[in-house]
C-alpha cells in the first residue's frame, strides 16, 4: 500500500512540477496513437460501413476475420511489422524501423480492425430500409452519409474510442518497432517498462497515472460529443 | 511530412561523413576524444544493439549524450538480451554491438558478421540467494561447489532468454559437471530485474549481474552469497558490424562509437559511473586490458 500512495503522490509531483521528459513523454504518446486511431478512422470506418451493408460473397469471411484482428495481441502486430521494416526485411531500405512512423503503422494496423468491427455493427443496427427512406425524402448521397453517421454516431464513436484505447495502451508493438528511444520513441507505455526494470515503481505508477488521465480526457470529449442529443 | 526530408538530411550526412571518414581515416579514430571540441564530427546516426543491464543501470543514458555531442551522430539504443543483439547483428541490422557474452559472440567473429572487437570494461556476477541460505551457499569453496549445492538442495530461477547472464549461467553448470537440464530450475523468460524480483518471491537462488542487483537491491531480501571467483566475470566488448558483409551498415558512425568507449575520457566515465547513487562503480573500465580480475 505505501509504494501505492507514493506512486500516487509522485504522479501529482510529476504532472504539477511540469518534467519536461514526461511532458514530451506524454505528447508523444498522443501524436502517435492519436494519428493511428485517425488513419485507423480513414480506412476503417468506410470499410466497416462497406461491410455492414454490402452483400458479396465470403463477407462472413471477412467479417469473421475481422473480429477475429479485433482480438490481435498487439505484439504479433509488433513482430510482423518489426521483420517488414528491420534493415534486412522486405522494406528495410525505407529505414522506417525505430521511428515514430513505425510505430504509428503498426498501431494502425491494431487499430483499424477495431474501427471496422465497431462501425459494421453500429451500421447494421440501424434501420435497413433507412438509406432508400432518406433518398426518397431528397437527401443527396453525401448528406445521406452524413445523416446516417448521424444516426450510427453512438456506435461510431464507440469504434474510435475502442481503436485509441486498443493502441494508447498497447506496449508489444511500440517497444518491437519503436525501440523505446529516449526522447525520439519513448511513449508513456514503453517508459513505464523501462521504469518498472530500474526498480523505479514510484515512477513507473506515476506514469501509470498520467496515461489513464490522458486516456480519460481524451475519452471524455469523444463520449461528450457521442452523448449529445440529437 | 517534415520528418521524412530530415532522414533524407540525415542519410546525406551520413553519406557525406563516411566519404570523409574514407578520405581522412583519422578523422573518426581512436585519437578522437569525446567533448574536446569536435573532434569528429560524424553525423548521421547508428543502432547499438546491446544487452538490457547497459540501459538499465543507466550507463548509456550517461555516455550517449557525450557521444552525440562529440561526434553530431544519434545513437538508436536497441536494449535486448545479448541473445538477441547478437541475432541482429548476424543480419545486419544493427550496426555496433555492445555485450558480454564472449561465447556467443565468438561464433559470430568468426563468420565475420563482428569486426574491430574491443573489450570495454568488465563488473562481475554474483550469486544471490534467501538470506537463510537453504543451499548452504555462503560457505561454499569454490563457484563448482556452489552450483553443486544449488542443485542439490535449492531452487535456481534462470533467466531463460539467452541473454548474456543466461549463457553465464548454462557454462557455470557445466563447469560444474552438471546438466541444466536436470537442475532443478525455472525459466522466466524476462530480464534480469523481474527475474530477481521473481527469486525473491519464491526464496530461489539466481545469477546476476553486479550493477542490476545493486539498482534493485532497496527493495530485495536477496542476498549475495557467493562471489569473487575468476568465471564470475562478467566482460563487455564493443565491436562493429561488418559493413563489407552487411552493406547497409552505418560503418563510420560504429567506427566512431566504438572509438569513443575505449577513448581515455570515456573510460574515466565508466569508472565513475553508479558511485554517487549506489557508492561504489558498477563498471570497471578495462580498454585494453587482455585479462583481467574479477571487480570488487
Amino acid at each position: 500500500m505505501g509504494e501505492l500512495w507514493a506512486g500516487i503522490r509522485e504522479a501529482v509531483q510529476l504532472i504539477l512540477s511540469g518534467d519536461r521528459e514526461v511532458r514530451e513523454i506524454a505528447l508523444r504518446t498522443v501524436y502517435v496513437s492519436g494519428l493511428a486511431t485517425f488513419l485507423a478512422m480513414l480506412t476503417g470506418i468506410p470499410a466497416g460501413y462497406a461491410l455492414a451493408r454490402r452483400r458479396f460473397p465470403g463477407r462472413t469471411l471477412v467479417l469473421g476475420a475481422v473480429n477475429t484482428g479485433m482480438g490481435m495481441p498487439p505484439v504479433v502486430v509488433g513482430l510482423v511489422v518489426w521483420l517488414l521494416l528491420v534493415r534486412s526485411g522486405p522494406l528495410g531500405g525505407l529505414e522506417l524501423i525505430y521511428t515514430r512512423e513505425a510505430m504509428v503503422l503498426a498501431q494502425f494496423l491494431i487499430a483499424t480492425p477495431l474501427v471496422i468491427g465497431f462501425t459494421a455493427a453500429a451500421v447494421q443496427a440501424l434501420p435497413p430500409e433507412l438509406p432508400e427512406l432518406l433518398q426518397v425524402l431528397g437527401a443527396g448521397p453525401v448528406r445521406r452519409l452524413w445523416l446516417l453517421a448521424r444516426e450510427a454516431r453512438l456506435g461510431l464513436l464507440a469504434a474510435v474510442m475502442a481503436g485509441f484505447g486498443g493502441v494508447v495502451s498497447e506496449v508489444g508493438a511500440s517497444m518491437a518497432v519503436g525501440g523505446n528511444l529516449q526522447g525520439e520513441t519513448r511513449v508513456l507505455t514503453t517508459a513505464i517498462v523501462t521504469e518498472t526494470s530500474r526498480g523505479n515503481t514510484e515512477r513507473a505508477l506515476a506514469l501509470g497515472l498520467i496515461l489513464l488521465g490522458l486516456a480519460f480526457a481524451v475519452n471524455l470529449v469523444l463520449t461528450r460529443a457521442q452523448q449529445r442529443s440529437g | 511530412m517534415g520528418r521524412g526530408r530530415a532522414w533524407l538530411a540525415l542519410g546525406l550526412a551520413g553519406v557525406l561523413a563516411s566519404a570523409a571518414a574514407c578520405g581522412d581515416g583519422a578523422a573518426a579514430g581512436p585519437g578522437a576524444s569525446p567533448g574536446a571540441g569536435q573532434p569528429g564530427r560524424v553525423g548521421g546516426s547508428l543502432i547499438l544493439a546491446t544487452t538490457t543491464s547497459t540501459q538499465d543501470s543507466g550507463l548509456l543514458e550517461a555516455l550517449v549524450p557525450l557521444f552525440e555531442a562529440a561526434t553530431g551522430t544519434r545513437v538508436k539504443v536497441i536494449a535486448v538480451g545479448s541473445g538477441a543483439a547478437l541475432a541482429m547483428a548476424r543480419r545486419g541490422d544493427a550496426d555496433a554491438v555492445l555485450s558480454h557474452a564472449p561465447e556467443a559472440e565468438a561464433p559470430l567473429v568468426a563468420s565475420g558478421d563482428l569486426v574491430e572487437g574491443r573489450r570495454v570494461m568488465h563488473n562481475d556476477f554474483v550469486l544471490v540467494g534467501p538470506p537463510a541460505d537453504p543451499a548452504g551457499v555462503r560457505g561454499a569453496g569454490s563457484i563448482e561447489e556452489a552450483m553443486g549445492r544449488i542443485a542439490a538442495r535449492g531452487t535456481f530461477i534462470s533467466r531463460g532468454d539467452t541473454s548474456g547472464t543466461h549463457a553465464k549461467e548454462l557454462a557455470l553448470w557445466r563447469a560444474a559437471g552438471l546438466d541444466p537440464a536436470a537442475v532443478r530450475r525455472e525459466e522466466t523468460g524476462q530480464g534480469m530485474g523481474a527475474t530477481l524480483n521473481i527469486a525473491d518471491q519464491r526464496r530461489g537462488y539466481t545469477l546476476t549481474d553486479r550493477a542490476t542487483y545493486l539498482a534493485l537491491r532497496g527493495r530485495l531480501a536477496l542476498e549475495v552469497l557467493f562471489e569473487g571467483a575468476a568465471p564470475l566475470l562478467n566482460v563487455y566488448h564493443v565491436y562493429v558490424v561488418n559493413p563489407a558483409k552487411h552493406p547497409r551498415v552505418n560503418a563510420a558512425q560504429a567506427r566512431a562509437w566504438a572509438a569513443f568507449l575505449v577513448a581515455p575520457e570515456t573510460q574515466r566515465v565508466i569508472g565513475e559511473f553508479g558511485r554517487d547513487r549506489f557508492g561504489q562503480p558498477l563498471f570497471t573500465p578495462g580498454a585494453g586490458t587482455s585479462a583481467g580480475e574479477p571487480g570488487r
